[in-house]
C-alpha cells in the first residue's frame, strides 16, 4: 500500500532576489512499513520536500505537481483538513530538538497538547496516552513534569519522537533527527526510531546528509543534487555500488572501517553545490564531476535505468550503445 | 574523483619514530557550574576532571587521531597541548624541552585548525589579511630566506591548494566555498611554517562531498612538509582514512592506543569495541549498544572508570573470569606513552577480547 507519492514536485521560493527553484521535478513513493532515505548536501532541496509534504513552507512559495498522502492530494487540502492531517496523517521530527520544543512548557503537557488538539480526546485519555508514549520512547515516566532544558539532547529527541507518534500518523518524516547528537546517543536514537518504525509498520522519510546513517535505517535511498533526484535504488546497492559519480563522492565521505580502498586515502570533490538561481547548463553536476565529458555540458540527463530497481541521472549509465562507448572514454 | 592517493607509510613502524610533542601526567580540571545564589554564597560546583592523567607522544610526521565521546577530554587535551589552557598538573615538552617560557615561539610551531571555518574567519577581512595575520601577531616581516610577507602569504595559500594565490588576495570569506574557507584556515596556520597542526574536528562542519579533499590536503602536508598532525575527532571512520595511530579517550584518560589498523580492526578495550559498534553501516542497526548518557567528568566512578557501562561487567563475564571485584574497585594506572598497542582493561590483561 502506498502511503506517500509525489509526482513532478516542483518548489520555488519567491524572494526579493527573484525566484529560487529549490525542488525541480521530484517523483517519490513510500509504501507502508517502508523507509526511504533521502540524502544530499545543504541546499539540495531535501528539507524543502519535507516542508512541502506538510505544507510548512512560507505562503508565497510556489508548489507544483502532486503530493498524495494516503491517496489524498495535500496541495488541494483546505486549511482545516490540512491541520487535521499534520500529526495524524504525517508528522515530522526535526534536528536539534531544543528548537522544536516549547522551553516554558513541561514536556508531558506538550505531548498531551499534540493529542488533544488533533483528536477529541479528554485530558484523562491524553494523560494515559502520554504515559504509553514515554514508555515507548524509553523515557522514565518521572520525566513527564520536566522542562526541555532539564533533559539531555538525547532525551529531548525522544520527546520529539513521542510527539511525532502521538496521533498515530501513517507517515513520519525525520529531518536530520540525530545530527546534533553525540555518537553513542545518535546510535541509541536511531535504534529507537528503527525499532518503532518496524513495530508500528510506519512509512518513513528519513532525511540526512549522512549516507552511512541512511544505509543503516533505509530500505531504499534517493540521492538529491541541485533540486533533483540523481540516483535511487535499494539502500545497500546504492551505497556500496553507486552508479552516479556524485553518490560515489558522498559514499566516500563515510567509509567503512576495514575497507582498504579508503585507508589513508581520503577523497572528495572540489567546489560547492550550484546556486539554484544560476544552474550550470547540461548536467548540473558536470562542473564538479571527475568523469564529465563534452556532452555533459549540453545534455541534462534524466533518470535512466541502472540495474535492478535502480535509476541514475548520468549520461554514463544511459542505456544506449553510444552511451556505452562514452562510458569508456569518460573514465579518468 | 580528486583522490590523491597518499602512499601508505607508517611513521610508527620504522622503530625510530621521534616524539616532537610529549605529554606527561596531564591533568586539567574545571570548576563545576553552580547557581547564581550559591555562587554568591561562595559555594563551588563539583570539580570536573576533564583530563585526568594523560601520557601521550606525537611523533614526527605522523597523523594521530584522538577519539571518544563528547566530554571524554579529547578537546581539552588538544587545547592544553596548544598552550591555551593551564594544566593543574603534568608537563608538555616540545622537542624534548618543557614549554615554560618558550610559549610564544611554541605557538608559532604548533598551529590549531578549528572545526568551523565560517566562525573562525573574520568576515570583514580579505583573505590576504586573514592569512597574513599570524605573521603580524608574531611580528614576522620576512621569512627565514628573506621572503617578503607577500611571498609567505602566497606560498601558504598555494600549499593549502588555493592557486593561483593572487586570485584570492582581495576576496572575502563569503565569496568562497565551504571547502575553500577551510583551506584559508589551513593557509593561516601554514604561513608560520609550523611543525605541528592540531585539527579539532576539521571537517565536521563541511558538506560531505567536500570533506575528503580537506583530509587529503592534511595528508599531503604531512607527506610533503613532514608536519605532524593531531586530529581530534568523534568519527572513527575519519580516523581510518587518515590516521597512523589512534588513541581512544574515556572520562579523561586514554583507554586504548596503538596503530590504527590494530585499534580499529582488533580493538582490545570494550569501550573501543562499543564505539566501533555504533559507527553506522549497513546492517549495523541490530548490533548491541551501550545504554546511558555520555559519562559525567564531575563523577568519576571507582575502579575502572568504564565499569558502570561495561558489557563484560553487566553480562557477568567479568565475574566468571574472577576480575569483577577489581573492575569495580581497583583503579587502573594511566597508560604510559609508547609506540605499542596498549589498553587499560583488566579483561585485556587476561588476554581476553572484548
Amino acid at each position: 500500500m502506498t502511503i506517500l507519492t509525489t509526482r513532478g514536485l516542483r518548489v520555488t521560493y519567491r524572494t526579493s532576489g527573484g525566484d529560487v527553484p529549490a525542488v525541480r521535478g521530484v517523483d517519490l513513493t513510500i509504501g507502508k512499513g517502508e523507509v526511504l532515505g533521502l540524502a544530499g548536501e545543504s541546499g539540495c532541496g531535501k528539507s524543502t520536500i519535507a516542508g512541502a509534504i506538510l505544507r510548512l513552507l512560507p505562503a508565497s512559495t510556489k508548489i507544483e505537481g502532486q503530493i498524495l498522502l494516503d491517496g489524498e492530494d495535500v496541495l488541494a487540502m483546505r486549511p482545516s483538513r490540512l491541520r487535521a492531517v499534520r500529526w495524524t496523517g504525517a508528522s515530522i521530527i526535526f534536528q536539534g530538538a531544543l528548537h522544536g520544543l516549547n522551553p516554558v512548557q513541561r514536556v508531558g503537557d506538550q505531548i498531551a497538547e499534540a493529542i488533544t488538539v488533533h483528536r477529541q480526546a479528554s485530558e484523562r485519555e491524553a494523560a494515559v496516552r502520554v504515559g504509553e508514549l514515554l514508555e515507548q520512547v524509553g523515557l522514565p515516566s518521572r520525566r513527564i513534569a520536566d522542562y526541555p532544558h532539564e533533559l539531555s539532547g538525547g532525551q529531548r529527541q525522544r520527546v520529539m519522537i513521542a510527539m511525532a507518534l502521538a496521533c498515530n500518523p501513517s507517515l513520519v518524516i525525520a529531518d536530520e533527527p540525530t545530527t546534533a547528537l553525540d555518537v553513542m546517543v545518535q546510535a541509541q536514537v536511531l535504534r529507537l526510531l528503527k525499532g518503532l518504525q518496524r513495530e508500528l509498520g510506519l512509512a518513513m522519510l528519513f532525511i540526512t546528509h549522512d549516507l552511512s546513517v541512511l544505509v543503516e535505517v533505509s530500505d531504499r535511498l534517493a540521492i538529491m543534487y541541485a533540486g533533483r533526484i540523481v540516483e535511487e535504488g535499494p539502500a545497500e546497492g546504492v551505497f556500496h555500488d553507486p552508479r552516479h559519480p556524485y553518490t560515489r563522492a558522498l559514499a566516500a565521505a563515510f567509509p567503512e572501517i576495514g575497507d582498504e580502498r579508503f585507508r589513508r586515502r581520503p577523497s572528495g570533490l572540489g567546489g560547492d553545490p550550484p546556486d539554484p538561481q544560476a544552474l550550470p547548463a547540461g548536467c548540473t553536476f558536470h562542473p564538479r564531476c571527475p568523469d564529465a565529458f563534452d556532452e555533459c555540458r549540453r545534455v541534462d540527463p534524466t533518470l535512466y535505468p541502472a540495474g535492478e530497481g535502480r535509476r541514475a541521472a548520468c549520461l554514463l549509465v544511459q542505456p544506449t550503445p553510444a552511451g556505452a562507448e562514452r562510458a569508456g572514454d569518460g573514465q579518468p | 574523483m580528486s583522490a590523491e592517493a597518499v602512499p601508505a607509510r607508517d611513521a610508527t613502524a620504522s622503530g625510530e619514530a621521534r616524539a616532537i610533542i610529549e605529554v606527561r601526567g596531564l591533568e586539567v580540571g574545571f570548576e563545576g557550574r553552580v547557581g547564581v545564589l550559591a555562587g554568591l554564597l561562595g559555594r563551588r560546583g563539583a570539580r570536573a576532571r576533564a583530563v585526568d592523567g594523560v601520557d601521550l607522544d606525537l611523533y614526527e610526521g605522523e597523523v594521530l587521531a584522538l577519539a571518544g565521546e563528547s566530554g571524554c577530554g579529547k578537546t581539552t587535551t588538544a587545547r592544553a597541548i596548544m598552550g591555551l589552557l593551564r594544566p593543574q598538573a603534568g608537563e608538555i615538552r616540545f622537542e624534548g624541552r618543557p614549554l615554560g617560557r618558550r610559549l610564544r615561539a611554541y605557538r608559532r610551531e604548533v598551529q590549531m585548525v578549528f572545526q568551523d571555518p565560517t566562525g573562525s574567519l573574520n568576515p570583514r577581512k580579505t583573505i590576504y589579511e586573514i592569512v597574513a595575520e599570524g605573521l603580524r601577531i608574531h611580528r614576522i616581516s620576512q621569512g627565514p630566506n628573506g621572503e617578503t610577507e607577500e611571498e609567505l602569504v602566497a606560498r601558504a595559500l598555494s600549499r593549502a591548494g588555493l592557486r593561483p594565490p593572487e586570485r584570492f588576495y582581495l576576496l572575502y570569506p563569503h565569496e568562497l566555498s565551504g571547502g575553500q574557507r577551510q583551506r584559508v584556515v589551513i593557509a593561516g596556520a601554514l604561513v608560520l611554517d609550523p611543525r605541528v597542526i592540531v585539527a579539532d574536528e576539521p571537517v565536521s562542519n563541511l558538506d560531505a562531498s567536500v570533506r575528503g579533499e580537506i583530509l587529503a590536503l592534511l595528508m599531503k602536508l604531512r607527506e610533503e612538509l613532514r608536519i605532524s598532525i593531531l586530529v581530534v575527532t568523534h568519527d572513527l571512520g575519519l580516523a581510518w582514512t587518515v590516521a597512523d595511530r589512534v588513541a581512544v579517550m574515556y572520562l579523561g584518560r586514554i583507554v586504548e592506543i596503538g596503530p590504527a589498523e590494530e585499534v580499529l580492526q582488533r580493538p582490545r578495550h570494550p569501550y573501543t569495541r562499543a564505539l566501533l559498534d555504533v559507527v553506522p553501516e549497513a546492517g549495523g542497526i541490530d548490533r548491541p549498544i551501550l545504554s546511558g548518557e555520555p559519562p559525567d567528568p564531575t563523577r568519576v566512578p571507582n575502579g575502572c572508570r568504564f565499569h558502570p557501562r561495561c558489557p563484560a561487567v553487566a553480562s557477568g563475564r567479568a565475574a566468571r573470569l574472577g576480575i569483577e571485584e577489581r573492575c569495580r574497585t581497583v583503579p587502573l594506572a594511566p597508560l604510559p606513552a609508547a609506540q605499542d598497542h596498549l589498553v587499560a582493561c583488566y579483561l585485556a590483561e587476561l588476554g581476553e577480547r572484548p
